[in-house]
């Protein structure tokens, strides 16, 4: 079992998350209309530039909007979910022994202190997220099982992770639900909302441009985000 | 299809049915029609298919429903925070019900699209300022209203502006002649006190084309007295155009793509025709919008400009002001509270923020900001036509109290507002709430404040002579 899930079904999560997600790239790009969309993409490259990056440059930063200074709890609770949810994996020890065992190379590592604390800090902003969308009742209205299965999915590696590193029940049996569940994460991305793991970076790159090339970026500093 | 004679899925081409529409006393049989509209669902699907690119199918799909965008909407705010006037909650409900059902909706669904598309949002486009994934609601309803327009699920008002575009290259019935006529009548009541005073209609390769909004013609004649009177103290070498002088687009609030683009070409064609240096459009701010930020797209001019550089009205005053073509006499700037209300189309979406507060920096001494404000504030409650249609009236003047409270907060009585649907809606504000203020364009404010150079000033001993 083991050697099935991090073998042949590993391969298959790893492909779909990175085939999917250049497909919803090129898609979205070639989707792109300067007349339906009403934006001259391609007249103005500086201009575009510009306003690309700088709407998705402020975004990135904490506070570094106005929207995230309106909204400081969601601000913090996004921030530290992403940031976990981001640096955690891709860190890990124990992911870049396997990593180092089947590919010969890992990245830097940080310790398993480290990564059971930032797991700790995701679960936990998972559930304030959750508990955010049942108390605001603009929230409430907005939300559906959907959102609230796309949460389940990206926190379940997490929950899992964990239980197999300490050990809490049978480790056999968290180690491949938990890999289990981390394939389900990564081969969700390209099909789901969490697509904006890529579209985010373009949509905030489009609006940017629209911003920059057409609404007033030629004639202003640049639309104070 | 079931389509009523009145209410019907086809735009309005001619003066017969404009006015046939237009008699229909507040739309009253046309509303009664609508509920017989038939909704041509495939259509409907096709059309989407055709014009949903990848930019709002991914909006559509991305928006992480997390509600950051609800205390950017002012009708939100205005409506005791109604978790239904979230942005993302009507357009999802709307257009993102439809596309979810492939465009077989009913009649009674589509009537409520236009209510929300029409009366929940001005398209101020302040949303998308405020999501984190870049969502521009007011985009989105942009396009909803095209949808809306081409079932003719449109409100009367708008259907009827749309009709006026197309019939006469203009909002309102005023023909050509009626245009050029209004301008000879304006030179030669103002000759008096401005000698010289003219209003050059078709001159070739003048300096500047100025373009208006047809409700200067039809019921303020004096605003282009106005602006006349300020070309002429600023020496400019102007004319207007006999045709292509509307800049405004009812079309572009009714959803009417077709008709955005035949009255912008109209304009366009003058000023091919003409080859002025620049064109300078009214204190309007959707005018500006329509004809020189998305003009340039619903003609297909690649570029995305119009044919020639285009200034709105604030961007020739702070030029004027800042060259001294115009000079303010300092003793007779405004001393009292003033603010000035940023109008979305050209601040927002246009970039001016910092032209208006140069403009204020030399007429005001005490110029305060509402807040928020530039690129941030708030709609000022009828945008988007919102002003002008009579069955959500008193949805509008519910809007309207983020505005009246905005200005209260500055302790101002004297609010500038350079265009004509802020103006309205301030006018309309005052009227509804009774909170003492007074509302203003540009224009008479410098007359009344610029130096008259002595060679253009009225000769008094010649008269006598
Ligand atoms: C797809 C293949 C994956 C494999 C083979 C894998 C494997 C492992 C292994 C072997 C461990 C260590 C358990 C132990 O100490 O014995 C682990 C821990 C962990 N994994 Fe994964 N993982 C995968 C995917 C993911 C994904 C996609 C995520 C997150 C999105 C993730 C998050 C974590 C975390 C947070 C821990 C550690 C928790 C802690 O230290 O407290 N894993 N994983
Ligand atoms: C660079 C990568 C990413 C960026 C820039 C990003 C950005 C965002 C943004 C802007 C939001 C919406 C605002 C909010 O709800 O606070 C969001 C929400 C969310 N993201 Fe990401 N994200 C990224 C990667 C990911 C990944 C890899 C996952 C998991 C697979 C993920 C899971 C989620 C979830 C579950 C939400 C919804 C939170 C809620 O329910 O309110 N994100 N993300």
């Amino acid at each position: 079992m083991y050697a099935f899930v991090t073998g042949p079904l590993a391969w298959l999560a790893f492909g779909i998350f990175f085939i999917g997600l250049i497909y919803r790239a090129v898609w979205y790009i070639r989707g792109l209309d300067w007349k339906a969309d009403r934006v001259a993409y391609t007249e103005y490259p500086s201009y575009g530039f510009r306003g690309a990056v700088r709407s998705i440059f402020f975004w990135l930063i904490p506070f570094g909007t106005r929207s995230w200074r309106f909204y400081p709890g969601m601000t913090i609770l996004f921030f530290v979910f992403h940031i976990g949810l981001l640096f955690t994996p891709v860190f890990l020890r124990a992911h870049n022994m396997i990593l180092a065992e089947r590919w010969g190379f890992s990245l830097p590592v940080i310790s398993d202190t480290t990564a059971d604390f930032l797991t700790i800090i995701v679960l936990a902003a998972a559930v304030f997220i959750i508990l955010r969308r049942i108390a605001l009742p603009e929230v409430r209205n907005l939300t559906t099982a959907y959102d609230i299965l796309l949460i389940v999915i990206t926190a379940a590696p997490f929950l899992t992770g964990l239980f197999a590193y300490h050990h809490i029940g049978n480790y056999q049996f968290w180690l491949i639900v938990h890999i289990l569940s981390g394939e389900i994460w990564l081969i969700a991305i390209p099909f789901t909302k969490l697509s904006h793991f890529l579209l985010f970076f373009m949509s905030r790159a489009q609006l940017g441009m629209d911003y920059g090339i057409k609404r007033g970026g030629m004639k202003s500093k640049g639309l104070a985000w | 299809m079931a389509e009523g004679i009145l209410c019907n899925k086809s735009p309005i081409n001619t003066k017969e049915e404009l006015y046939a529409l237009l008699n229909d006393k507040s739309g009253k049989q046309y509303y009664q029609q609508m509920k017989d509209l038939e909704v041509d669902g495939d259509a409907l699907w096709a059309t989407i298919q055709k014009s949903m690119k990848s930019r709002l199918k991914t909006w559509l799909e991305i928006c992480a429903h997390c509600g950051m965008c609800a205390d950017s909407c002012f009708l939100y705010l205005a409506n005791d925070k109604d978790p239904k006037q979230v942005p993302s909650y009507k357009i999802q409900s709307t257009l993102g019900e439809i596309v979810k059902r492939k465009g077989q909706v009913d009649n009674e669904f589509m009537r409520h699209v236009m209510d929300v598309a029409w009366s929940q949002c001005t398209c101020c486009n302040r949303c998308g300022m405020y999501c984190p994934f870049g969502i521009d609601m007011g985009v989105m309803f942009s396009y909803l209203r095209g949808l809306c327009f081409t079932q003719g699920f449109v409100p009367w008002e708008m259907k009827i502006g749309s009709g006026m575009h197309r019939v006469f290259r203009a909002q309102m019935d005023v023909t050509s002649e009626d245009w050029v006529d209004t301008c000879e009548w304006m030179a030669e009541e103002y000759e008096d006190d401005w000698p010289g005073l003219t209003i050059p209609v078709d001159k070739e390769d003048a300096d500047i084309i100025y373009t208006v909004n047809a409700r200067e013609p039809k019921h303020y004649p004096e605003d282009l007295a106005e602006a006349a009177i300020l070309f002429h103290l600023a020496g400019e070498n102007w004319t207007v155009p006999s045709e292509g002088w509307e800049e405004t687009s009812l079309a572009m609030f009714a959803g009417d793509w077709e008709g955005c683009k035949l009255q912008v070409e109209s304009v366009y064609d003058a000023i091919i025709r003409l080859r002025p240096k620049r064109m300078v459009v009214t204190e309007c701010g959707h005018a500006y919008r329509a004809t020189v930020i998305e003009g340039p797209y619903w003609t297909g001019r690649k570029s995305g400009q119009p044919p020639v550089e285009t200034l709105h009205y604030v961007e020739w005053v702070a030029e004027a002001l800042r060259t001294g073509k115009i000079k303010i006499d300092p003793a007779k700037k405004i001393k009292e509270p003033v603010t000035y209300q940023d109008s979305c189309n050209y601040i927002r979406n246009a970039g001016l923020g910092d032209i208006a507060r140069e403009i204020m920096s030399y007429i005001a001494e005490d110029f305060r900001e509402m807040k928020p404000n530039r690129e941030h504030n708030f709609c000022c409650g009828g945008g988007g036509g919102f002003n002008g249609i009579g069955c959500y009236r008193e949805q509008r003047n519910k809007g309207l109290i983020v505005k009246r409270d905005q200005i209260l907060e500055t302790g101002a009585k004297l609010v500038i507002s350079p265009c004509h649907n802020c103006w309205d809606a301030i006018r309309d504000l005052e009227e509804v709430f009774k909170i003492g203020i007074r509302w203003s364009f540009l224009k008479p404010l410098l007359i009344e404040m610029a130096i008259v150079p002595e060679h253009l000033k009225v000769q008094e001993e010649e008269e006598e002579a």
